[in-house]
């Protein structure tokens, strides 16, 4: 998101929480997010596909939403309302397309009236066509998480992104001599997918809260976490969805001072306990991302200065700088959505809590980026531990121990692109939290023992927090380069080895 | 003491003491750009700041002249008594469009390691990417608190025609500054220059001048890179060559045939350049440029020039330094065809060798 855009997002919210309170504060919600995946969403070399891929996430999340809503939820009326409502903003942008001067919320000039009403009504007939499995179907989740992860997958392989660009760009009659894997990108789908895979996975579980429509959609598309999380949970999610304060409660019952003292008691509140302390995260994320993270990235490690630095000394400037960008970069962003979501009265999770400053790496992804770490250890690293448990022989517990480890990390790695690199960096924490592990285990007592005094203590803790920090930061050459040569190369340059 | 606090005062009290802060700044006018890390933290840079791709070449352009000095590696050394200092001031040329730093002519001159009058000659590359010679006198005025012992300047005609002396942004930009060379040393400025950009009150607060502060900011922080990797441009792999061949134009910006009206160059801004000087000795230099022999190089010599304005430039300037005085040294086609990169006057490292080769022996005589 661009400064002028969260500026527009937050006036919104603020104007919207200070002129109407409570009335309509999901619809707001609704409508702000749907409009916001288009306006957001990049232009693309793909024709109309910067207009299809937000069509797409809508068509995904009400689908998601269909196999996951129990029968009392999809029998609501309310639900009709939604449809019609999403569907008609949609109609409305594809409209524009008339009328050059009213394209502000998409990318480029929409696709044909028609082609939407083709869309929606093959969407419509596979919606019926499922829709006479009027009970919940377990199967449907299954194939909903297959096609889930599938669509990940070729989002996050660079061969087959190329070949969906090739395939898209020949079905709409494009040149191919210029396909490029980075010719479809869909934003904010990392997020929407681990949201919905939790709500699939939920709901297989039999834990999932009975939403509508409208609650569901906000929650997978809420406008303030869609392009950099965090990835919040349906049920937290809902519990402030739900619960409004409102100074409007009883009042039929109350006499006209008592309405006005009351009011007067919840602006003050509204503007000490919503406004201000939202309005400071979103300062401070701002600071952090615009003036912090976009002044680092003029000089943190990346291909160009990869291959142009060689001197030890340099190398370690330019790789902290990558370090405390990507930082400033992420949890600015974080307390941008934080903050805008706090105007409407959604307190999102935390997703870094001084993370830089853990004396070890397990306390360091306890503080980076929390959400995501949650969310692969409810989701894969407890149900494979669970399984492994459940051998009948089971593995020794270093081994099951390295085993979840590297394989949750690798997944977060692959999360971020499926590539070597990523790979390497998954590798590199796995590893990293495993030999901590055995290396806590082994030394706990001794460290304790030696530890006895205050100053120890500092000691102790400091040289851990800078051992964490330096891993982590060798973790990042592997993570900013694309080649693992280059990262290799930098690495022997900041060990002296040129 | 557990005071309760009322976020709308903090507020109030913030917004109140940022109105104070910019205030202070429009009347105060700080010299900002006189802070650096440059020569410090950095080593400083080789040539003055420009860059029109910051994040490939690792520099940018400014308009504050304090803070491209201090940038300057001219800033950072104190001037010993065996350092024999020579500055050149002139366009893209001297500053070295596409070359590294040690292949422009002041780093050629540096490795030639002259001695002059028993000094170890310094050349200190203070040439800009534009082509102005209120610019070069501009620059000038401000190298010469840097106490040189000798001044080359390289021109050529295209510096010369009146519209083009307060074009140029980095002029447009500073117009105190050349208001004081017409106060102080006589520069002809018009009262009314509409390229002038005279700064209000709101445009010198820091609201109003962030963008200048924030340049400020970013030449500190490209210091990292200059530091670490010697890289200040943005060097491409290919390039288009300089024209060769040319429509049968023989127009010369507003002149006409078949003299150059001198009421429209800036002879006065040349005067003004040597009163700068002032008793420090001065070498002008008409630069080299490439002579095509391609298509209708009868009537053109390059992209800039028709033969006829060029040829009557030159008698015009001999005169000139005759009748003045001043040490001329006319270089313009010492340079083969084939030593022009992308413009008839940028130049290889070979042919600012053949430059620095010519120039060297007027550096050892002019020390005396």
């Amino acid at each position: 998101m661009a400064l002028e855009n969260i500026l527009i997002l937050a006036a919104a919210s603020f104007l919207w929480a200070a002129l109407l309170r409570d009335r309509g504060r999901t619809w707001f919600m609704l409508i702000a997010s749907v409009l916001v995946i288009f306006w957001l969403q990049p232009t693309l070399p793909i024709r109309g596909f910067d207009f299809w891929i937000p069509v797409a996430t809508l068509v995904i999340a009400i689908f998601s939403w269909y196999i996951t809503a129990n029968d009392e939820a999809r029998r609501k009326r309310k639900n009709w309302g939604v449809f019609a409502l999403v569907a008609g903003i949609v109609l409305l942008l594809s409209l524009t397309r008339y009328f050059p001067i009213a394209q502000i919320l998409t990318a480029s000039r929409p696709p044909p009236i028609e082609t939407l009403l083709a869309v929606i009504a093959i969407s419509g007939m596979v919606f019926f066509g499922t829709a006479h499995l009027n009970r919940f179907n377990v199967t449907l989740l299954v194939i909903g998480i297959f096609i889930l992860i599938v669509v990940f997958l070729v989002l996050k392989i660079p061969a087959l992104t190329y070949w969906l660009s090739y395939g898209l760009r020949a079905l709409m009659s494009q040149s191919l001599t210029s396909v490029s894997a980075n010719d479809f990108h869909w934003l904010g789908f990392s997020y929407v997918a681990f949201r919905l895979l939790h709500t699939l996975r939920d709901r297989q579980m039999g834990r999932l809260p009975s939403v509508d429509l409208g609650e569901y959609l906000t929650y997978v598309i809420f406008f303030p976490a869609f392009t950099a999380g965090p990835i919040d949970r349906l049920e937290r999610f809902i519990k402030d969805l739900r619960a409004v304060p409102s100074p409007q409660s009883h009042k039929d019952a109350m006499t006209q001072s008592e309405k006005s003292s009351r009011l007067r008691a919840f602006e003050s509140s509204w503007l000490n306990e919503t406004v201000y302390p939202a309005g400071q995260r979103l300062l401070i994320g701002t600071f952090k991302k615009f003036v912090l993270a976009d002044s680092l990235a003029l000089i943190a490690l990346n291909e160009a200065n990869a291959a142009q630095v060689t001197s030890t000394l340099w190398m370690w400037v330019i790789v902290y700088a990558y370090a405390f960008q990507i930082y400033f970069d992420f949890s600015g962003y974080t307390d941008i959505a934080l903050g805008i979501a706090g105007l409407l009265g959604i307190k999102l999770p935390e997703n870094f809590a001084s993370p830089y400053l853990k004396p070890n790496l397990t306390q360091f992804w306890n503080n980076w980026h929390m959400t995501l770490t949650q969310w692969f250890r409810a989701y894969f690293f407890n149900p494979i531990t669970r399984w492994l448990r459940s051998w009948q022989k089971p593995m020794s517990i270093p081994m099951m121990i390295l085993l979840t480890q590297v394989a949750t990390m690798l997944l977060i790695g692959f999360w971020h692109g499926i590539t070597w690199n990523f790979t390497l960096w998954g590798l590199w924490h796995g590893l990293g939290l495993f030999i901590h592990n055995r290396w806590n285990d082994a030394t706990k007592a001794k460290a304790a023992a030696w530890a006895t005094t205050p100053a120890r203590e500092a000691m102790l803790n400091s040289s851990g927090i800078l051992l964490t920090f330096h891993f982590v930061a060798l973790g990042w050459v592997f993570f900013a380069l694309s080649s693992p040569a280059t990262s290799w190369q930098v690495i022997l340059i900041l060990f002296g080895v040129n | 003491m557990n005071q309760e606090i009322k976020p709308l005062n903090v507020l109030f009290k913030g917004l109140l003491l940022f109105l104070l802060f910019t205030l202070v700044i429009a009347a105060w006018q700080p010299g900002i750009g006189q802070l650096s890390l440059y020569n410090s933290l950095y080593p400083g840079r080789e040539r003055l700041p420009f860059g029109e791709n910051p994040k490939q070449s690792y520099n940018l352009s400014l308009f504050n002249l304090d803070a491209m000095f201090a940038s300057h590696v001219i800033a950072g050394m104190s001037k010993g008594d065996d350092e024999f200092r020579v500055i050149i001031v002139g366009d893209s040329s001297v500053w070295g469009t596409l070359l590294k730093p040690e292949e422009t002519l002041a780093g050629q001159l540096n490795q030639d390691n002259l001695n002059a009058c028993g000094k170890n000659v310094r050349v200190y590359n203070l040439g800009y990417p534009t082509i102005s010679l209120t610019k070069d006198v501009m620059l000038l005025s401000h190298g010469m608190g840097y106490d040189p012992d000798l001044v080359i300047w390289m021109t050529t005609l295209d510096a010369f025609p009146l519209e083009k002396q307060t074009s140029t942004p980095l002029v447009a930009n500073n117009e105190e500054t050349v208001r004081g060379l017409a106060t102080n040393y006589g520069l002809r400025v018009e009262a009314d220059d509409p390229n002038l950009v005279k700064k209000s009150f709101w445009g010198k607060t820091f609201v109003g001048d962030r963008r200048s502060w924030a340049d400020i900011l970013r030449l500190q922080i490209y210091g990292v890179m200059w530091a670490s990797t010697g890289i200040d441009q943005f060097y491409p792999t290919n390039y288009e060559r300089a024209q060769t061949d040319f429509d049968a134009d023989e127009r010369y910006h507003d002149f006409t045939l078949p003299d150059l009206n001198e009421d429209g160059l800036a002879l006065n801004a040349l005067e003004t350049g040597f009163r700068v000087a002032d008793e420090t000795p001065m070498l002008l230099v008409n630069e080299p440029m490439l002579i095509s022999s391609g298509a209708n190089s009868d009537i053109r010599y390059n992209f800039f020039y028709p033969r006829w304005a060029y040829d009557d430039y030159r008698e015009m300037m001999i005169a000139l330094s005759a009748q003045n005085g001043w040490t001329y040294v006319d270089l313009w086609n010492i340079v083969p065809a084939n030593e022009f990169t992308n413009s008839a006057i940028h130049l290889t490292p070979a042919g600012e060798k053949l430059v620095a080769e010519n120039l060297a022996p007027y550096i050892l005589e002019m020390c005396e």
